[in-house]
């Protein structure tokens, strides 16, 4: 049986094939099977996490505390310089430009992507805004949620910084930003369940040392990613106290 | 080891002086302001404490938020921040809420090196490792104005 490895559903449209260059990749390298499963929701990926459906794991920080906890998952790599920033942007027409502008009951678009929207929820806290006033819109993507904007359907939308980036500039034009995050402690982290405990220390050194080697590089490349850098378990601790004290 | 404040250290004329007992057992001559440093938006303050409440690490926020420089507070009790507009009994409710293994969350008026201050919405949890306390964590976030508003209101009636 052919071990099972998914990526957390946040990652941008234009890194889907580098996840699927990086399995074929891997594969040859460890000489293992390994299924590529991508879900299109974090419900979807969390029931196959529920059903011990997931050996390998490019994780959300949010859900990487229940991978440790509950399933004995181990931290392996995390892309280095990379981390989930959150933005928030306005209708570029709109009057507010600081959360404390916004009126006491707003509607912000939202993806599913449990990282950011916490982030997002976090920047709307100092303008009292909080669960019991926002109306989430929910949407299966941030173009959906920059068209929810440009509709005047939302009076904000929570967006991740790369995948706002990645907006076309016309998009970006009718948009405007009024806060981003700095958090750079929280990253998404590959790891390993455990049935693939005894590959671990195999698969380590594979990925750490891909930057050096030209093929893997362009492997890395296709993902967006300059190289992978080790994350030990007090990190991860960390970062899992980190995001419970975010959790309130 | 926490020393007095300086008074070079001090930005502005306007300042007051009082002398605080602090967790531990010991005291510290503050000298403060009522200058504030407005909280950055989109920026979290982290620091993490040994189960002493000495800090063992800080982020750069922190470094930046508190005036200090980051060898001065690693290795400082978490009450280099204490503020003497803040009651005993807030930083007593913290201690009994996360020595009981639970999540404290408050508004927090902290010191600067510069003895002016800065508003937070902290939350402290324990780092539980193999099922011990060996630490705690404290992320400090940009807090609701309204909610600041009404704790100067409050404060001074818990003395």
């Amino acid at each position: 049986m052919p071990y099972q490895f998914t990526v957390s559903p946040d990652f941008t449209p234009s890194h889907l094939a580098g996840w699927f260059i990086f399995n074929t990749w891997l594969q040859r390298q460890m000489s293992e099977a390994i299924h590529l499963e991508i879900y299109h929701d974090f419900q979807a990926q969390r029931q196959a996490i529920e059903n011990d459906q997931v050996d390998l794991i490019y994780a959300n920080p949010f859900d990487a505390a229940m991978l440790v906890r509950e399933k004995g998952f181990r931290p392996l790599v995390r892309a280095t310089g990379v981390s989930g920033e959150a933005i928030i942007a306005v209708n570029h027409e709109s009057k507010v430009d600081n959360v404390v502008q916004f009126d006491s009951a707003v509607k912000v678009a939202v993806t599913d992507a449990p990282d950011i929207q916490m982030m997002g929820m976090i920047m709307l806290e100092p303008g009292d805004l909080d669960a019991d006033n926002v109306e989430n819109i929910n949407c299966q993507n941030y173009v959906l949620v920059a068209k929810k904007l440009f509709n005047n359907e939302a009076d904000a939308g929570i967006f991740l910084e790369s995948a706002y980036d990645e907006l076309s500039s016309i998009v970006k034009a009718r948009l405007r930003i009024i806060v981003r995050s700095q958090i750079s402690v929280i990253h998404h982290t590959l790891m390993v369940g455990p049935r693939l405990f005894d590959k671990s220390e195999q698969l380590h050194e594979l990925l750490i040392n891909m930057q050096n080697n030209e093929k893997a590089k362009g492997v890395l490349d296709s993902l967006g990613f300059q190289q992978w850098e080790t994350v030990d378990d007090e990190e991860m601790y960390f970062m899992n106290d980190l995001v419970d004290t975010l959790l309130v | 080891m926490l020393h007095d404040m300086k008074l070079e250290d001090i930005v502005g004329d306007q300042y007051k002086e009082v002398t605080l007992d602090l967790y531990g057992g010991f005291t510290r001559k503050i000298i403060y302001t009522e200058i504030e440093t407005p909280y950055p938006d989109g920026k979290l303050i982290v620091s993490t404490t040994d189960k002493q409440g000495i800090i063992t690490h800080v982020n750069q926020s922190f470094v930046y938020m508190s005036g200090f420089e980051e060898e001065e507070l690693l290795g400082a009790p978490h009450s280099i921040l204490r503020h003497p507009d803040m009651p005993p009994a807030a930083f007593a409710d913290l201690w009994n809420t996360v020595n009981a293994g639970n999540k404290w969350q408050g508004f927090v008026k902290n010191l600067r090196k510069d003895g002016g201050y800065y508003w937070v919405k902290a939350t402290v949890i324990p780092n539980v490792r193999d099922g011990e306390v060996v630490g705690y964590t404290s992320v400090r976030r940009k807090p609701s104005l309204t909610k600041v508003d009404e704790c100067i209101k409050l404060y001074p009636t818990l003395f």
